[in-house]
């Protein structure tokens, strides 16, 4: 029996204290009255209004709103497709370089990714601008992919693909009707890391995007920099409400889908 | 397929980059676009690229020695990520520690909250901290109604300040691989130690650290690695005296606009995080040879 302590207890109040209070008081001051964000000058939702005629603002959200299913979802295949390859092929030509290719933009700072990719466009006389963030950001997410697809294609079962390509099922329905299903909860979140990953970025997009292709965390950055006001609180808190509902429905709909297939095992003689 | 497809792209759009980024840190600075000669030019021609590939010179790199900015930046860049990093620790801990005791109900819920800061943006998160440590900001606010200090702190642009930025940012980093270690640790052996009338706080120095030094480990290259290459946070909360080497590279491409000593930055920067980023791995191995 664990016993909770006064030291634990206080541990997590400080921990989590810490952890959310900053964003918490973000929220609050995003329907401040007053200008000055610090000091409280009464409710109001003005500067949520005033961010809807910001004209720049809407349209580096659509810029990365569109790079970032765009990439996300080609980087969920290309990633996807590295896991797959990485577990079923022990063995093939240049297999080290390979997944160090995966591992390594993991750990790569960010600054050396964006600098490099930016270098490529440059020697290739590729414009940089809306498709060189696209694929920027295409090549960094899809190694989160397969990290997160390989994690769960360690403790999937061989046995079942074969005993289906056994019974006579063509390696691409195998595929669709086994090995999918059971991957499909990784690949999910796999998409959503990535999308993530791209609606945040602000090194490697700043370093590939080009005129007419100003990203979101870009303008907030730049505004940033001239000053904290209460309309970026507003951006941010509509920014923060949106992930949030989106990763906690995803892990809902995840839990619910665990109990449910708990359940049909348990159930099954 | 499986394999050629994403193979060939990574080696398009990471390895040839990282080449030319090499490449370039070996060429002389020109006023000229691209800023950097010989410049790298495939419709140049086969032959001609290879004459481009062949000429190099190291000026870049005798400049990078002899310019203190830059051997300052890589070494403040390291010791300001040991120090957050430490911090990290002495902040996660606790916190991890009182995750894996709280009751079982409990625990998933938990470390859903340290997980969802993760996937909010980064960015938000250390904009977040700007209100709060500016020179009328809350904190100072606060502090002043209670009396606690007589004249607001300047905290915001000064090396404290990417201290919280970065013990902010990375605290889930630390903290889940440090939770997942605690977690699994078998219970009795503290019952045990209590039995024999060991005291909770020497049974915690013999047995539950110990256990957990793998997740400490794992957790203090999580923050660290990351740290030390940190663009964003030194310069949205660091002052002109915080060197950090990823905001020098920002500046020596973006406003002096000199690619081929930023590309040296990158490569030197690159070779000296491998070894705690060997380190890490070597780590890892080991853990998980022990694990299984």
């Amino acid at each position: 029996m664990k016993r909770t302590s006064w030291f634990n207890i206080t541990s997590l109040v400080l921990g989590f204290s810490f952890l959310y209070l900053p964003i918490l008081l973000l929220v609050i001051f995003s329907f401040n009255e007053s200008r000055l964000v610090t000091v409280w000058g009464g409710f109001s939702t003005k500067w949520y209004s005033e961010m809807w005629q910001n004209q720049g603002l809407i349209d580096a959200a659509w810029v990365t709103l569109r790079v970032g299913l765009l990439s996300a979802t080609i980087a969920t295949v290309l990633g996807t497709m590295a896991a797959l390859a990485l577990s079923r092929h022990k063995r093939f030509a240049g297999r080290t370089l390979f997944s160090g290719m995966i591992y390594a933009p993991l750990v790569m700072p960010e600054v050396i990714t964006g600098l490099s990719l930016l270098l490529l466009f440059v020697a290739i006389d590729f414009a940089r601008g809306f498709w060189a963030v696209t694929l920027a950001h295409i090549t960094f997410s899809m190694c989160f992919v397969a990290v997160v697809v390989q994690s769960r294609l360690v403790t999937f079962d061989r046995s079942l693909e074969e005993a289906a390509s056994d019974l006579g099922c063509p390696p691409a329905k195998t595929f669709f009707v086994i090995t999918l299903p059971v991957i499909a909860p990784a690949i999910i979140a796999g998409w959503m890391l990535a999308f993530t990953l791209s609606l945040d970025d602000l090194v490697i997009a700043s370093f590939t995007s080009g005129p007419g292709a100003t990203t979101l965390p870009m303008k907030i950055y730049s505004q940033v920099r001239l000053g904290v006001t209460p309309e970026i609180n507003a951006v941010c808190t509509i920014l923060l409400g949106l992930v949030t509902s989106g990763v906690l429905i995803a892990s809902y709909l995840m839990r619910k889908e665990q109990q449910r297939s708990q359940f049909k095992s348990a159930a099954a003689p | 397929m499986l394999i050629g497809v994403p193979y060939l792209w990574l080696v398009i759009l990471f390895l040839i980059p990282f080449l030319i980024v090499l490449k370039v840190s070996f060429s002389e600075p020109t006023v000229s676009i691209p800023p950097y000669s010989p410049r790298l030019d495939i419709s140049d021609g086969m032959s001609a690229l290879w004459q481009q590939i062949r000429q190099f010179s190291i000026e870049n790199y005798v400049f990078l020695i002899e310019e203190p900015l830059f051997y300052r930046s890589y070494l403040s860049s390291f010791t300001i990520a040991a120090i957050a990093t430490f911090i990290t620790l002495l902040i996660g801990y606790p916190l991890a520690y009182a995750m894996a005791r709280a009751p079982r109900s409990w625990r998933a819920i938990l470390l859903m909250l340290v997980i969802l800061p993760f996937w909010t943006s980064f960015l938000i998160r250390v904009y977040a901290w700007i209100g709060i440590l500016k020179k009328e900001g809350l904190l100072n606010q606060v502090l002043l109604a209670i009396g606690v200090i007589s004249e607001p702190l300047t905290i915001l642009n000064t090396n404290a300040a990417v201290y919280i930025g970065i013990v902010y940012s990375y605290l889930p980093f630390l903290v889940l691989p440090l939770y997942a270690s605690l977690e699994r640790m078998d219970d009795s052996l503290l019952e045990a130690a209590a039995d024999l009338g060991c005291t909770p706080m020497k049974a915690f120095w013999t047995i539950t650290l110990p256990i957990s030094i793998p997740g400490i480990v794992a957790g203090c290259f999580l923050v660290f690695i990351p740290a030390v290459g940190e663009f964003v946070i030194p310069d949205l909360l660091g002052g002109s005296e915080t060197l950090m080497i990823g905001r020098t590279l920002w500046v020596e491409f973006f406003n002096n606009r000199d690619w081929p000593v930023a590309s040296a930055v990158a490569v030197v920067l690159l070779l000296v995080l491998v070894v705690p980023i060997a380190l890490f791995q070597n780590a890892q191995a080991r853990a998980e040879e022990k694990a299984s």
